[in-house]
């Protein structure tokens, strides 16, 4: 491999091809269910879904609406008039032999999506976003001489998303794919999930020789991308690849290459050369839709805040760090609860005095993405899913505050929230955890083990700082490990000195 | 019981069913017997659903010995182009690659006829795909006009005229997507309704041309019709076509009053190469009008001419889009010779579309390549925007147009072989009104030797008068009929059979 230094002159130019599989009750065009975790082939279908003859396409007016919502959270202009095409091919996975997609008048076009490269705003272009359905899947059975379809995911509504070749690394990329997929669940439009295949990604990848202007004359497109990490792995690979070529003088062929997971490596499927000829044609079933401004402005209005938004009110109202806002708006579910906690916070904040404010928020971001994602994490459940309310996970936060349980205490008490429920105090109380802070008590068993271990208590006078920690845990011992050993330090290095 | 019911009215049917005078059982099987008899000089079934009808027409009977009043249909015997969806019951399209074909679902029509407690006698033959108009490309062979057997009933729904105007039903459900309603029903002397596009649910009927497809109805008369059209008319959420219009109760406002309703009569309409005899009885027809108190003025619509172009781009495109999913893969005829894929696909639609489905596919396929669309579908689409302000503009001037619904009286079987122009000669009758979505009729009014060799129907055959409609505009449509058919007889004319 040439030295990197030499290929920094190599310019990558990236573009994406994003699905979406909308979050709808029902298919694009049919009432059969919409089901992604639908495990038995072939339920989630109807006369619709497999085309039998004569049926016909009713389009789905909540995945008009998500894709609308998503055209202007991306900043896209909305035309009033947008409508259905056939795209023609036969496969056994597309039962009608053509796909109803959108030709020339997507839903959605010319918007753009700011994202944040280490600090850095850059801005990307958003093509379009047009409405169109899914094909079935077509199975091979190993060994056998035949192959299986099954339909049920044929028919579900897909937004596919294009982007301008506005791209410039692996890095860029995969920060612009979970800004946009933070996006789309915020706004409620799908799950999202590039694992389970609810968002899928295809780059376009191709790069640019030192000196060259405008798009490189080849670009390889690249499938079967499931993941985030190897999205940025894919696209690294094939930078590699492209200026290994174009070192050579060699042309990259224009392929569409698939990602290998096992081997971390792109393999090609097949050449672009052979294109087809999909002979679009305008749907006659589906009638040209009109987007009104009224229709427009309602939309706006109902639109939740996005994650741009939510990361600087997250940075700016409670002076939280990128690394831990970043990791909150990753977990969409998880920064709706950080909020609740914050507001319950807030009320006992008004109840009680002598809270510090900041120090709790703090204390509540370092809980939520410690100790809780771990045992949410551990259950694969979401933060609303689990024993815990933000009342009684506010009210935890507070009894540390104050004293009143210990750190280690703290993390008891909130795993038998986590698996039962219930209010701090009563299991507090019912463990009997209490911290001993008053400094009454604590007072009289220091006198009580400075009395029992004068050696102890001349050495440290002396200057052995180690008999100190000697009497710090007699004192513990003596309060049965329930002391707050703020005090007891306080208490003891008075009486000492 | 002979020829008792045989060209009887669906309204003296209703009355007979009230009485107790027939029960829905004995109608039934007298209609089945005449089938059994007649039927293999005609031809006009693909499928007799004896079984089905015997039941339905017990659960009639049943329903009109409970007390309350009787829906329309109740009990009334009809025959169903096989191009209606029938739940569980062979649908084939007269084609050989749905030979087999059992749909899970019923046409909305289908359906409403259902709920009214019809009773379905069988599907009736047309051309593949109705890709005709003389149901001389069936898979199952042409059906013969009633008339005189050695000639066509016309088509593509003259399995339908065929059966109605032999008495082998009361009454049949057809489709129009260029004339194969009215021509038929000319040819056959009957009734022939072509709704308004939209008017009528297209779901469940095997398309072929979805912009113009639009099923209607063959009878007896136009008061039969009026009744017909209340049942089978209004919105369907399941096409998104038909339209939010309120379906007037027409029957009951059927008006014979003619005085000074403007009738248009197109001069385009009477054209080159038309038959003498029936140009003379549709002027003769159009003198009763004048004798009604009507105004009859001749109107232009000079784009005429170009609705058989516009419907050769348009009407292939659509089929070719529409004929997609018959790959074999799903259901229909699959080849047995195996293969690959591709094979697969080639093979079983060599084997199981005709020549016409196979002429059309092509014709389609290519005007919607790639660089031949803009200048022919785009261009055609424009065109056709053309014939439809034209009517709309000749339609502030008028209230209907009346012209002859097809140049020539039923043609030998074989003949239009000899004229390949045969259909679209009388295409300019009724194209440019299908390219424009609107209602017509066609009703008998009287007979004239054919010009192709002599028949031996005694008054020589029927010719057809059309009356064309403003969109929506049925009620004066059918008043038009409806008053010709209280000044005259000549749908009371049937044939020796």
């Amino acid at each position: 491999m040439k030295e990197f230094s030499s290929s920094t002159e190599y310019k990558p130019v990236i573009g994406f091809e994003i699905h979406v599989q909308l979050a709808t009750k029902s298919k694009m065009f049919s009432p059969a269910p919409n089901d992604p975790d639908e495990k038995e082939p072939n339920t989630n279908i109807d006369e619709i879904v497999t085309g039998q003859p004569g049926t016909l396409p009713v389009a789905n007016k909540e995945a008009i609406r998500l894709s609308a919502l998503v055209g202007l959270a991306l900043n896209c202009t909305i035309d009033e008039f947008s409508k259905f095409d056939r795209k023609h091919y036969f496969y056994p996975d597309l039962p009608k032999g053509y796909q109803i997609s959108q030709y020339d008048q997507p839903i959605s076009r010319d918007g753009y999506l700011d994202i944040n490269i280490n600090g850095k705003i850059k801005r990307i272009g958003i093509t379009r976003a047009h409405l169109e359905e899914d094909a079935g899947k077509n199975v091979h059975p190993e060994g056998l001489p035949y192959s299986l379809v099954d339909y049920n995911r044929a028919g579900a509504p897909l937004l596919e998303i294009v982007t301008e070749p506005d791209i410039e690394s692996a890095e860029e990329g995969r920060i612009f794919l979970q800004e946009l997929r933070n996006i789309i669940r915020y706004l409620g439009a799908s799950d999202a999930d590039m694992e389970k295949g609810t968002m899928r990604c295809e780059p376009n990848i191709s790069v640019r020789k030192p000196g060259e202007k405008g798009l490189p004359k080849y670009k390889v497109e690249v499938k079967n991308i499931n993941s985030f990490k190897f999205a940025e792995a894919a696209i690294n690979y094939e930078i590699e690849r492209h200026i290994e070529m174009l070192q050579k003088g060699e042309t990259p062929r224009q392929v569409t290459m698939g990602w290998n997971e096992k081997d971390s490596c792109t393999v090609e499927q097949r050449s672009k050369e052979d294109a087809q000829d999909y002979r679009y044609m305008p749907e006659p079933d589906l009638p040209i839709l009109q987007f009104t401004k009224e229709y427009l402005d309602k939309l706006r209005a109902e639109m939740p805040e996005l994650p741009a938004q939510k990361r600087r009110r997250f940075s700016e109202e409670y002076g939280l760090p990128a690394s831990d806002v970043e990791n909150l708006l990753n977990w969409k579910e998880l920064a709706f609860y950080f909020e609740s906690v914050i507001s319950e916070m807030d009320e006992w904040m008004a109840q009680e005095k002598g809270l510090d404010r900041n120090h709790l928020v703090k204390q509540a971001v370092n809980w939520c993405l410690g100790d809780f994602s771990a045992l949410l994490n551990q259950k694969l459940i979401n933060p609303q899913d689990s024993q815990i309310s933000p009342e009684n996970f506010a009210e935890l936060l507070k009894l540390i505050q104050q004293g009143k349980i210990s750190g280690s205490a703290a993390k008891q008490v909130f795993k038998v929230m986590f698996e039962k429920g219930g209010d701090p105090s009563n299991i507090v109380d019912d463990l009997g955890l209490h911290q001993v802070s008053d400094e009454s008590s604590i007072s009289s068993a220091i006198d009580k083990i400075i009395s029992d271990n004068p050696k102890a208590a001349a050495d440290y006078k002396a200057g052995q700082q180690k008999s100190f920690g000697f009497l710090v845990g007699q004192a513990m011992k003596e309060l049965k490990g329930k002391g707050n050993p703020q005090v007891i330090n306080e208490l003891l290095k008075k009486k000492l000195n | 019981m002979a020829d008792l019911f045989e060209f009887i009215e669906l309204t003296e049917l209703r009355k007979l069913l009230d009485t107790k005078k027939v029960s829905s059982t004995e109608l039934t099987k007298f209609f089945l017997q005449r089938i059994k008899d007649l039927d293999k000089d005609y031809n006009a079934y693909v499928t007799v659903t004896e079984q089905e009808a015997l039941k339905d027409a017990k659960a009639a009977d049943d329903y009109i010995a409970s007390p309350g009043e009787n829906p329309f249909l109740c009990g009334i015997p009809y025959a169903s182009k096989d191009l209606f969806c029938t739940k569980g019951i062979r649908t084939t399209a007269s084609s050989k690659i749905l030979d087999n074909y059992l749909p899970p679902h019923d046409a909305t029509v289908t359906k409403k006829l259902k709920e009214h407690k019809s009773v379905l006698l069988g599907k009736t033959n047309l051309d593949e795909f109705a890709h005709g108009s003389s149901t001389e490309t069936s898979a199952y062979g042409p059906s013969k006009n009633p008339w005189d057997n050695s000639r066509i009933p016309g088509g593509s729904s003259g399995g339908s005229t065929a059966a109605v105007a032999a008495g082998l039903a009361p009454w049949a459900t057809a489709t129009e997507t260029g004339g194969s309603i009215r021509q038929p029903a000319s040819l056959c002397g009957l009734s022939g309704w072509k709704p308004t596009y939209g008017r009528v649910s297209r779901y469940g009927i095997i398309a072929m041309g979805s912009s113009l497809d639009s099923p209607g109805a063959v009878a007896n008369s136009v008061e039969d019709l009026a009744h017909l059209a209340e049942i089978m008319s209004g919105q369907d959420v399941k096409d998104s076509t038909t339209g939010p219009v309120p379906v007037p109760a027409y029957s009951k406002q059927l008006s014979a009053d003619m005085r000074g309703v403007k009738i248009g009569v197109p001069k385009e309409y009477f054209v080159e190469g038309m038959e003498d005899g029936v140009k003379q009885r549709v002027m003769e027809a159009i003198e009763e009008y004048r004798k009604m108190g009507a105004r009859i003025q001749e109107v232009s619509l000079p784009n005429t001419k170009y609705g058989s172009l516009v419907y050769a781009i348009v009407c292939p495109s659509e089929v070719a889009s529409n004929l997609m999913r018959y790959d074999g893969i799903r259901y229909g005829h699959s080849t047995k010779e195996g293969g690959s894929l591709l094979e697969t696909y080639e093979k079983s639609r060599a084997e199981g579309f005709g020549d016409e489905a196979k002429r059309r596919i092509l014709t389609g396929t290519y005007v919607l390549s790639a660089g031949y669309y803009d200048a022919y579908y785009k261009k055609a689409q424009k065109v056709r925007s053309l014939i439809i302000n034209e009517f709309q503009e000749v339609f502030k001037r008028v209230d209907i147009l009346a012209c002859p619904s097809s140049p020539n009286v039923a043609i030998k079987l074989g003949g239009a072989k000899d004229n390949p122009l045969f259909g679209y000669i009388a295409d300019q009758l009724n194209i440019p009104g299908s390219l424009a979505g609107l209602p017509a009729l066609s009703i008998p009014c009287g007979f004239a030797r054919p010009s192709d060799g002599d028949t031996p129907s005694m008054d020589g055959l029927p010719v057809g008068l059309q009356i064309i409609g403003p969109q929506w505009g049925e009620q004066q449509v059918f008043n038009a009929g409806y008053a010709y058919q209280q000044a005259t007889d000549w749908h009371k004319k049937h044939p020796t059979v």
